[in-house]
């Protein structure tokens, strides 16, 4: 910062702050309340401004975790497929692909806690409670081996937990170690010491997308198949349809939203479009990569009844060992009922 | 220039001046040599066409165009294995089959963290909040009625080349380098709102800061030194002469000049005038760039002069053999305006400098082409872009020197096109 304030713009830009004609005023705009600021203004800095009273450890955060985290961040915060690793990577930054993790590479902790409560959890943002957050950052320095099971993170405790990486930064030196050597006249004739070869391919990796026409087509392949296997749900579905349970079914969804979609414009995501789920064929979903053993139980003739469906739900992993549904599960029946019957009013 | 026009073998590689003349006295005469070569009429010359009979279509028949069928296939793309969710990923703008500089908006790259999100401007507030002396609440309509100003300039994701870090992985210039676009923002300086709530309260402004952050559930949070919030950023809401598209952050969005995407908040709703940075998730964990001893660099906000040659390359390889040949391709710089682009044809042996379609402009794209007569040989295709600082565009071998392996971001290495004599190109390293 200090070398960058030393530039010569500084200068003029300041001169015109201070001159009076430029400070004209609008009288635009009202008066922000003060209710309004407190909604919006959540921001916490590295020196603990912006963080409210209130704390957690991680015995409650590893439930909550579980509940909000878990499908995207793993269990133990270890990330699953593409999604962030919270977790691990100590001692790995000056390796080969470093593991940059809230332990391994985060230098403040306000960070972790900032962007949890403004962010998270992802499709379901600000529903969080602050003693909520604190315990989930709680849970996150635990997974870390930064912190012991007993102790409480709060507003006051916060700036005990060293962050192992808090000095592992340096501000932007690139007008040293880089604009010196590489400005000036550039070499225009024989500016190479032999003759140039070709080093590395990028056809050897193949790694680019296909091309359009391939790309294009896979969709409405996709929207086919959905609509084809809609049609026989209805026959399937047991119970009477209960509005009511739905509505609560809805909100208990909301758990579920981050991996799954319904509805006319669902598309697939970390999980398959739900459309037309109860009482249809498991692992049927176009375009959607099942794991194995799904795709064994699809070839096994699984359906989707309820009875099926809210066992799955209650635990998934221990229902169907090796599912890439990554959530810990369902536990009250309430819920499962709710959240199944919710599912059959997308079911067209 | 000079090089240029005495430093080639004139039969050869005939200067650009000699080329254009030779070009220009050809003129019309071109159809005359094509078809003298042709041994039956063209019957789409000598029978009436379809198109040339009946109608086309009404006035009203779209109210608001898109390009025609048959450039389809010039789309933003994605690439899947990067990130896991669409809805917190980044596609690419398909810079090799666009010309001139301004990037339309409805295929100019889009990067959510939590999806593009519809916002009326009757719902759209605006807060300053923090140091200042009111804090205020902007409407829409509001925003509408300040003094406003237009620029064009580039917006470059940090990551843009990043996926190359490591070597060639993408083949295309659209996958190396279309994590960028170029649009004309018309918006009020930022400078203006902040003096409308007051800054005395904030008191020296050297050291303060402002946070900003935008109404999507992300809320993408970043934090900008005083000193360039008051210099050159735009809160804008329109682009290319019309309303933001939606995925470029309708209503409104910051415009943060020559500096790293990421910090061009969309759907911006707060900016809060601080004393310190706030440090957020995508200014520690994000957008820093890890060196070889594993200490990291952090504030890394300019992006560094950087060129491509946007054709040929591999989505646009040649197809018409040897003879004339436009080579053309986009340069830019965080820092000012780019004074000059080189190309290679031999992997950086010899360089030739391109001509300018127009002089550069500080902070935004500047197309170069290189008007040249291809031997139907083998190329080793780069460019070189030099800014008005006096930086040239290093290799790769020069950034990693300093870098290591394991940066990913800011990544504006010389890129090489490997282009066979049949015309195909493939994205390739060289020695």
């Amino acid at each position: 910062m200090s070398k960058f304030l030393r530039s010569t713009a500084l200068v003029a830009v300041f001169g015109l702050v201070s001159s009076p004609a430029m400070a004209e005023k609008f009288g635009l705009g009202r008066a922000a309340l003060p209710a309004e600021i407190a909604a919006w203004d959540g921001d916490v800095s590295p020196d603990g401004t912006g963080l409210p009273v209130g704390s957690g450890d991680a015995i409650d955060g590893e439930e909550i975790f579980a509940d909000q985290c878990a499908a995207c961040h793993g269990d133990f915060a270890e990330g699953i497929d593409n999604w962030p690793k919270l977790a691990g990577g100590a001692g790995t930054l000056d390796h080969e692909d470093p593991l940059k993790t809230v332990g391994s590479y985060w230098p403040y902790l306000s960070t972790t806690y900032d962007y949890i409560k403004r962010s998270m959890p992802y499709g379901n943002a600000g529903t969080l409670s602050d003693d909520e957050v604190y315990a989930i950052v709680a849970y996150i320095l635990y997974s870390n081996d930064l912190i012991d099971d007993d102790f409480v993170l709060s507003n006051e405790t916060f700036f005990d937990v060293e962050m192992p990486n808090a000095d592992g930064f340096i501000l932007d030196d690139r007008a040293e170690a880089e604009y010196a050597q590489w400005t000036g006249a550039p070499c225009m004739e024989n500016c190479k010491d032999s003759a140039v070869q070709v080093t590395m391919r990028a056809m050897v990796l193949d790694v680019t997308p296909q091309e359009e026409g391939e790309a294009l087509k896979a969709e409405p392949a996709a929207v086919v198949e959905e609509a084809a296997i809609a049609e026989p749900a209805p026959e399937v579905v047991e119970a009477v349809f209960d509005p009511e349970l739905a509505a609560k079914g809805e909100k208990v969804f909301k758990k579920c939203k981050s991996c799954h979609q319904v509805g006319e414009k669902a598309k697939n995501r970390s999980g398959p479009v739900l459309n037309g789920v109860v009482g249809g064929a498991a692992g049927v979903v176009g375009g959607f990569k099942y794991s194995k053993p799904m795709k064994a139980a699809a070839e096994g003739g699984l359906i989707w009844t309820e009875t099926e469906l809210a066992a799955f739900l209650a635990k998934p992993k221990a229902y169907l060992k090796g599912t890439k549904m990554s959530f810990a599960g369902l536990k009250k029946e309430a819920d499962q009922r709710a959240v199944i019957e919710y599912l059959k009013s997308v079911g067209e | 220039m000079s090089e240029n026009e005495t430093g080639n073998d004139s039969s050869a590689h005939p200067s650009r001046r000699a080329f254009l003349r030779g070009a220009a006295a050809a003129g019309a005469g071109a159809l005359t040599a094509t078809g003298a070569n042709a041994a039956t009429p063209d019957p789409l010359i000598t029978e009436v066409q379809p198109w040339a009979q009946a109608f086309g279509e009404g006035v009203d028949e779209t109210p608001y165009g898109m390009p025609i069928k048959f450039e389809d296939d010039v789309v933003r793309r994605n690439v899947e294995w990067l990130t896991a969710d669409t809805v917190s990923s980044i596609n690419f703008t398909p810079i090799h089959a666009l010309d001139g500089t301004i990037t339309p908006q409805g295929c100019a790259f889009e990067r959510h963290h939590s999806g593009a999100i519809e916002l009326r401007k009757e719902d759209y507030r605006l807060m300053i909040n923090g140091l200042v002396d009111t804090p205020l609440v902007f409407s829409y309509a509001d925003l509408e009625r300040f003094p406003r100003e237009n620029h064009v300039y580039f917006c470059e994701c940090a990551a843009n080349t990043g996926m190359e870090w490591a070597g060639a992985q993408l083949n295309g210039a659209q996958f190396t380098h279309g994590m960028i676009h170029n649009m004309e923002y018309t918006g009020v300086p930022l400078r203006t709102l902040l003096e409308e709530a007051g800054l005395d309260t904030a008191g020296d402004l050297k050291d303060k800061w402002i946070f900003v952050e935008g109404a999507d559930a992300s809320s993408n949070g970043r934090s900008i030194p005083m000193e360039k919030a008051l210099d050159d950023v735009l809160v804008a809401f329109k682009a290319n002469g019309e309303a933001l598209r939606k995925e470029h952050g309708y209503p409104v969005r910051l415009v943060v000049p020559g500096w790293e995407g990421n910090m061009w908040v969309k759907w911006i709703r707060r900016i809060e005038v601080t004393d310190q940075a706030v440090e957020s998730r995508e200014e520690t964990s994000k957008y820093t760039d890890v060196l070889d001893n594993g200490i990291a660099r952090k504030w890394t906000w300019a992006m560094d002069a950087k060129s491509v040659v946007t054709s040929p390359s591999p989505q646009a390889p040649i197809t018409h053999g040897k003879g004339p040949l436009v080579i053309t391709g986009l340069a830019w710089s965080g820092r000012g305006a780019i004074t000059r682009v080189d190309v290679s044809k031999d992997g950086g042996m010899t360089w030739e400098t391109a001509r300018l379609a127009k002089p550069g402009e500080k902070m935004a794209l500047t197309r170069f082409y290189l008007d040249t007569d291809w031997d139907g040989l083998e190329m080793m295709l780069q460019s070189r872009a030099m800014d008005d600082t006096g930086y040239v565009q290093p290799t790769k071998a020069q950034l990693r020197e300093v870098r290591g392996l394991n940066s990913i971001y800011h990544n504006n290495c010389i890129q090489t096109w490997l282009v066979r004599s049949n015309g195909e190109a493939e994205n390739v390293e060289v020695s």
